[in-house]
């Protein structure tokens, strides 16, 4: 098992090293650049910028540069926000974090209860309606489902703020500070819980389905167990197992913020910088951002498969 | 008294094709202690009616009409769904073809042989675990402490066929179900398994419902045989009677088409034609398409299971015009 882990992560290097060619290739070699952008500057002023950023320099030089930065923990500098990019995700991650990791808990209760209990009344009427449901909920268009929200439960019914993540001007603390961040939470958590959970369902229902007809379900049935236990025990084991993948491709979706929902609701977080960046050709802040997504899918896709092995004894790592 | 009397079950399921008569008036009753074989090809309806015995058909595809299943009289068909629980896995167990997948993979043995011990004989957890490891040993697996603690993808087929037989007697039961119990395995295995078999039903004054297509099982476990075809017994009978002088046509042709060691033919010898389709079965007799002793009104009428002698039934217009 150790030596498992230990070889998967060497073998995350050669892995991280082909990503961040690729991440940074793909941005160093798209026309235009932060200092491009800004059609304010002299001629000369936008030289002595590029010397400054070493945007003058051959592509590989720079990339090699990069790379030396990134073997002492340096992501670079962001050229918009004028601080270390480590600093500026720092700032930005864990509100993001916050609402992700509310919205996985969530979305993940919601679908495994709705999917099994689904599942043990296939083509019931329980089963169409939460079908219909699920796939009406899932086929929003997600600004239309935000911008929908908004209007009813922030504009007309005045329940709740608006966005952002607290009150403007607010000086709130301790537990009055985490209720006023839980109100501003409400909106974007409901909108992204209804559209990730459509999916998951459907796929929990046809694990749980599956796991229904196993043989081994007959054999709990046959030798008298009660229906909770069949279920539970003997079903519910199988039919999770392969949601496992799943679960481990969630980690870096907990980084990497929601776009549209971040911006709609105005969240103080990481998705709403990426899209500045973007806007701003803020590249150091983009490769950085980008290639710390890189780890954690190779982290998340370790950690699954170590969950993998400690759940299912079929399973052996080598 | 009979342990266990099927009373004219028939079992339909319906289907997008249309309706399937799985089982069709079968009756046949199991005394205590008692081996009744139940053999047939493929499709006949044997598993169905063990699995409507146990109230493991899945509903409501399946439908149970007119009829009756009676269990130390008891008639399991009006039994509330709790009650039936608590009969399975201890009055009534079943061993099933394939122990590969008949076993959870991700529960090790013991944990799974516990379960019923814990269910109908309100064992503490620990005291479960010792009697999952004297079953095991009970069976014959050598290091049963060992055996508890592994995974069914640890052990051989033979070995979880031993595990699934364990497990079916964990709670005594008065009736086993052995569903082809053999079928899936070595045939050195399936010698082992048979011996083992004939032990513990021997040694427990089990009753046993042997469902099979393999006459050689029959011929080594059973006291008496019903053969199945197309969803009806088409003759019954103790089976040495049945294997000396068997009167339906299709019992003839089963012990035709087995092969006898020391004696090479050219071809094995084999029951021309298809089994018919059970969605639309003939209006007679459903082997008269196969026959070889048809005769003209095979087609249009069917035979009723008419008693021979004793204890010898046999649904054949053939058959008893001999007799007659």
């Amino acid at each position: 098992m150790r030596q498992f882990i230990l070889r998967r992560l060497l073998m995350m290097v050669p892995t991280l090293l082909g990503a961040s060619a690729v991440i940074f290739f793909l941005f160093a070699l798209t026309p235009g650049d932060f200092v491009d952008g800004n059609y304010m500057l002299t001629e000369a002023r936008s030289r002595e910028l590029k010397a400054l950023y070493g945007l003058d320099q051959p592509v590989l030089q720079r990339y090699l540069t990069w790379l030396g930065q990134l073997l002492h923990g340096d992501l670079g500098f962001s050229l918009q926000y004028q601080i270390p990019v480590t600093q500026l995700l720092d700032q930005y991650l864990w509100h993001s974090f916050l609402l992700s990791l509310t919205v996985l808990l969530l979305y993940w209760g919601l679908s495994l209860a709705i999917g099994i209990s689904s599942a043990l009344r296939p083509y019931s009427w329980y089963d169409r309606l939460v079908t219909l449901a699920v796939f009406a909920a899932m086929s929003f268009p997600v600004f239309f489902l935000c911008l929908l929200l908004i209007k009813w439960f922030a504009v007309d019914l005045q329940w709740l703020p608006v966005g952002g993540m607290q009150s403007t001007g607010s000086e709130a603390t301790g537990l009055a500070r985490i209720g006023e961040i839980a109100l501003h939470m409400v909106l974007p958590v409901l909108a992204l819980v209804m559209l990730q959970s459509g999916s998951l369902t459907r796929y929990v229902r046809a694990s749980m389905l599956e796991a229904l007809r196993l043989d081994c379900v007959r054999t709990a049935r046959a030798k008298g167990l009660k229906e909770r236990t069949v279920i539970l025990r003997h079903a519910l084991r199988n039919a999770l197992l392969p949601l496992i993948t799943l679960l481990g491709l969630e980690l870096p979706g907990l980084f990497s913020g929601a776009i549209i929902t971040e911006k709609l609701f105005n969240w103080p977080g990481v998705g709403h910088i990426h899209v500045d960046s973007l806007a701003a050709r803020d590249y150091p802040v983009l490769m950085g951002f980008t290639l710390f997504l890189a780890v954690l899918t190779i982290v998340g896709n370790l950690l699954a498969d170590i969950l993998y092995a400690a759940v299912d004894p079929r399973v052996r790592l080598r | 008294m009979k342990l266990l009397e099927f009373d004219q079950l028939s079992v339909a399921f319906d289907t997008e094709a249309g309706t399937v008569r799985a089982v069709q008036d079968v009756s046949f009753d199991v005394a205590a202690g008692e081996v009744l074989g139940v053999v047939g090809e493929s499709g006949c309806g044997k598993s169905v009616s063990a699995l409507a015995l146990m109230g493991l058909l899945p509903r409501p595809a399946a439908r149970i009409a007119g009829s009756a299943i009676r269990f130390g009289g008891r008639s399991l068909l009006d039994l509330p769904a709790d009650e039936l629980r608590q009969l399975r896995g201890n009055e009534i167990a079943m061993i099933f073809q394939e122990p590969m997948s008949a076993l959870n993979p991700v529960l090790s043995i013991g944990e799974q042989l516990c379960e019923p011990l814990i269910a109908h004989r309100r064992l503490t957890p620990r005291a479960a675990w010792a009697q999952a490891e004297a079953l095991i040993a009970r069976v014959g697996i050598a290091r049963p402490a060992e055996i508890a603690r592994a995974f069914p993808h640890q052990l051989s087929g033979g070995m979880l066929q031993r595990v699934m037989i364990a497990m079916a007697i964990s709670c005594a039961p008065r009736l086993l179900i052995a569903d082809e119990p053999t079928t899936a395995l070595d045939v050195t295995i399936q010698a082992q398994i048979l011996e083992l078999l004939r032990e513990l039903r021997r040694e427990q004054q089990m009753a046993m419902l042997l469902i099979t297509h393999d006459l050689g099982v029959i011929a080594e476990l059973a006291d008496r045989v019903a053969v199945m075809y197309a969803g009806r017994v088409v003759e019954q009978g103790p089976v040495r009677e049945l294997f000396r002088n068997p009167r339906h046509p299709y019992t003839r042709g089963l012990l035709a088409s087995r092969p006898v060691p020391g004696r090479r033919l050219a071809r094995l010898a084999a029951i021309p034609g298809q089994v018919p389709d059970p969605l639309s079965l003939p209006p007679g007799c459903a082997f008269a398409a196969r026959c070889p002793e048809r005769r003209t009104d095979c087609e249009q009428r069917r035979p009723a299971l008419r008693r021979l002698d004793a204890d010898h039934r046999v649904a054949c217009f053939a058959a008893e015009g001999v007799s007659a």
